[in-house]
């Protein structure tokens, strides 16, 4: 187990020090904001509100929270302990009610929408890509500028035809929301069929732009392996075709698990902006009105549970890549 | 050199993306030159107008030469026009109830044709009956159907209408002349004509306009968050890859750090930080520049890795050439077309980044020029997909994509001259 062991110690570690990393940030950014930070955050949500008793609330609770006063060591200590009790602040736009609380609501619904949904255009695309290598003559050249373009579409601008064909010309699906409106969430068949009904349009958006640069990767790297030594010792051993093609997609198939562990937060950011499009009750629309309301604690604690999540997901797949990779297999041996 | 362009432009991907970007190069230069004037002026009092030539009802009346033509079917389509949709829809509805009431009376909702107006007025005229009453059915909503069979009468009147112009002085109106069935005046003697292939957005501006200097902007965006992810990424690439030790360690650990910290959460954190009145096209590009540059220091610095070590490079360390020299004469000339591709790359990642940006409200506050994703966000935040505005966010989109697509295009044209072994 040595090799293995050390393997992941290696990505816990490095786990824990990029969290630690994007906490500092979290903590700097709006320290580096040109003068007092506090006053600054209040006044661009307090021009809405008319009660200066809350105000002046917002104000002293957050004076308390950075504590710009003591030392920046101090104010670091004071934040990482709210943090580790999982208090991210009160939100401002709905004030009193706790960030985490807010954060808490929507994650599931961000969670089950991207993961599916990255992981299912991740396979689709990775297959696209080695039929492409593999089949070569009028699919590759048919396929790739497709993909290419559709590639080129954001995240968004998917989102957006997808909406406005599916859900307004042929009103097959519903275009806002997770569930329909003025159902209460509860355990049953009407709550959940609804829940599926809304749930088709963000996840096809999602999925669609995913195989686009997953598919172009996945052919280049196939094309590569497919004009390897190994590729043509195995055609003059006599070995079938279809076994040969087992081994090429395997050996393309270990960068790609690498480049979803670093294309991962750029395919999550895209998600959040298509997420919002159908005001879907997840994380993206969340930071969205946070935004528009400028809420600032809304803001910092849902880009830190984004951070989180994408630095664990990375954590995820480096251990997967552990486990598949041959070159992780062989330093057991050693 | 010369060979490589020669190869570079026989690439069929290459010469697609380079000629898509010369055309919309082309048409946002020459596209103001017919249209000037300020792209964000709000020409029309009217949200999301739709795309259309329009004539000013009022300068159409004193046009001086009149033309009469006989032309066929124009009474049809003056009925057709005349009836309108919601006119339609009442039909419909009527018919569908009197299905209900009456036993002999037969007709399915899906038998009934909206767009036919023949069809519908003799449907009406067969069957409307006033004294008809329907259960649970208010005067209001009778009355409704009373009008409509009243206004139905009128749809065949085709007298003349006489102008008359109302003097505020005197408080009466005087005769100006008479219009028939029959006048037509060409477009052309029309004093105030406006064209507008795609329509007004919500705060009536005229789309297209807005759509070239846009283009433009979001255009400009990319460059400079391109040139400034390449050049930091260049630089950092070629110091960790070249020194390699300790400063190679202390690069990547930052540029490990960034790769996995989403970008978008950056980009957030800091343009949010920035604030709305310090936010201008050429800080948004800045901060995506700054936020972009880890791909192309991964990868320069794993190619100079490769490089460092070659016989050229080593005979000029022998021969005591100086750092710099060998870095600019030994190793950029092995990279600069990769070098090339990523900033291509980055530009196009950068003008989505400032799309997603804005769509998130917090594009770049400019009052001069929109860009590609602040028009975005304006046509959803006043719900252009939901009443039917296609013209404020069809465009964009597809915009978007073409730049992005020609841009990917470029790049895998470069990638096979390149890298002769993708070329199938």
């Amino acid at each position: 187990m040595k090799g293995y062991r050390k393997y992941f110690t290696k990505k816990i570690i490095w786990f824990f020090i990029t969290l630690f990393a994007a906490v500092v940030l979290n903590f700097a950014l709006p320290r580096l904001m040109p003068g007092d930070p506090v006053a600054m955050i209040v006044s661009r949500v307090a021009q809405g509100i008319n009660d200066p008793a809350a105000i002046r609330q917002m104000f002293e609770s957050y004076q308390e929270r950075f504590g710009l006063d003591r030392p920046v060591i101090e104010q670091f200590f004071i934040y990482v302990g709210n943090l580790l009790q999982g208090d991210l602040g009160l939100s401002f736009s709905r004030y009193p009610r706790p960030v985490a609380d807010i954060i808490g609501a929507a994650l599931p619904w961000t969670i089950a929408l991207q993961l599916p949904a990255i992981l299912v255009g991740w396979l689709l695309g990775n297959v696209l890509g080695a039929l492409a290598a593999y089949i070569r003559k009028g699919f590759d050249k048919t396929l790739m500028p497709i993909m290419l373009f559709m590639g080129g579409i954001p995240a968004f601008g998917m989102a957006v035809i997808l909406l406005a064909v599916f859900g307004i010309t042929l009103g097959w699906l519903p275009v806002a929301g997770g569930f329909e409106q003025g159902l209460i969430p509860h355990f049953s068949w009407r709550f959940i069929a609804s829940i599926i009904r809304h749930y088709h349009l963000p996840f096809w958006s999602i999925v669609l732009i995913s195989i686009g640069g997953q598919a172009i990767g996945m052919r280049s790297m196939s094309i590569y392996e497919l004009n390897a030594d190994y590729v043509k010792y195995s055609r003059f051993m006599g070995i079938k075709d279809r076994k040969i093609v087992g081994y090429v997609f395997r050996n393309a198939m270990l960068p790609q698990v690498t480049g979803l562990a670093l294309s991962i937060g750029g395919m999550v950011g895209g998600a959040l902006v298509a997420e919002l499009i159908f005001s879907y009750p997840g994380l993206g629309t969340t930071i969205l009105q946070a935004i528009r309301e400028g809420d600032y604690p809304l803001i910092s604690g849902t880009a830190l549970v984004i951070t989180i999540m994408v630095l664990l997901a990375v954590f995820i797949l480096d251990v997967i890549y552990g486990f598949i990779d041959p070159r992780v297999k062989a330093t057991q041996y050693d | 050199m010369k060979n490589t362009f020669k190869q570079i432009f026989r690439t069929a991907n290459f010469l697609i993306g380079f000629i898509i970007i010369s055309i919309v190069l082309l048409f946002i230069t020459i596209y103001p030159i017919f249209n000037p004037g300020n792209p964000l002026r709000m020409i029309g009092q009217d949200s999301f107008t739709p795309p259309g030539t329009y004539f000013s009802l009022y300068d159409s009346l004193d046009v001086s030469h009149v033309y009469t033509f006989r032309l066929e079917g124009a009474d049809d389509n003056r009925i057709y026009a005349k009836l309108s949709d919601t006119d339609r829809e009442h039909i419909k509805e009527w018919l569908l109830l009197f299905n209900d009431y009456d036993d002999i009376f037969e007709i399915r909702a899906e038998d009934i044709d909206l767009e036919d107006t023949e069809g519908l007025l003799g449907l009406w005229w067969e069957h409307f009956d006033p004294e008809v009453r329907f259960d649970n059915m208010t005067i209001a909503e009778r009355r409704v159907f009373a009008r409509l069979d009243v206004n139905m009468d009128r749809l065949f009147d085709f007298y003349d209408k006489e102008v008359w112009m109302y003097n505020p002085e005197s408080g009466e109106s005087e005769y100006l002349k008479s219009v028939g069935t029959l006048d037509y005046v060409n477009v052309s003697d029309v004093a105030n004509v406006r064209i507008l292939p795609l329509g007004t957005d919500n705060f009536g501006r005229d789309t297209l306009k807005q759509l070239v200097s846009a283009i433009g902007t979001s255009l400009m965006i990319g460059l400079i968050a391109g040139l400034i992810a390449t050049g930091l990424g260049l630089l950092l690439g070629l110091i960790a890859g070249y020194i390699g030790g300790i400063v190679d360690d202390f690069i990547m650990f930052f540029t490990n750090l960034f790769t996995v910290i989403p970008g978008i959460v950056l980009l957030i954190l800091i343009s949010y930080s920035i604030g709305q009145e310090h936010r201008g096209a050429t800080t948004v590009a800045l901060v995506i520049g700054l936020t972009s540059w880890v791909w192309t220091t991964r990868a320069v610095r794993a190619q100079v890795m490769s490089l460092r070590n070659r016989d050229h490079v080593n005979l000029s360390k022998l021969s005591g050439h100086s750092m710099p020299k060998i870095v600019v004469k030994d190793i950029l000339p092995y990279i600069a077309s990769y070098v090339v591709m990523a900033f291509i790359l980055q530009v196009s990642s950068g003008i989505l980044a400032e799309a997603g940006l804005s769509m998130l409200g917090l594009g770049p506050a400019t009052t001069e020029s929109a860009t590609l994703g602040l028009m975005m966000n304006w046509a959803l935040r006043y719900n252009a997909h939901l009443s039917g505005a296609w013209w404020a966010y069809y465009p964009v989109i597809l915009v978007i994509a073409l730049i992005s697509f020609a841009l990917n295009m470029i790049n895998t044209g470069l990638d096979r001259v390149f890298n002769p072994q993708l070329r199938g």
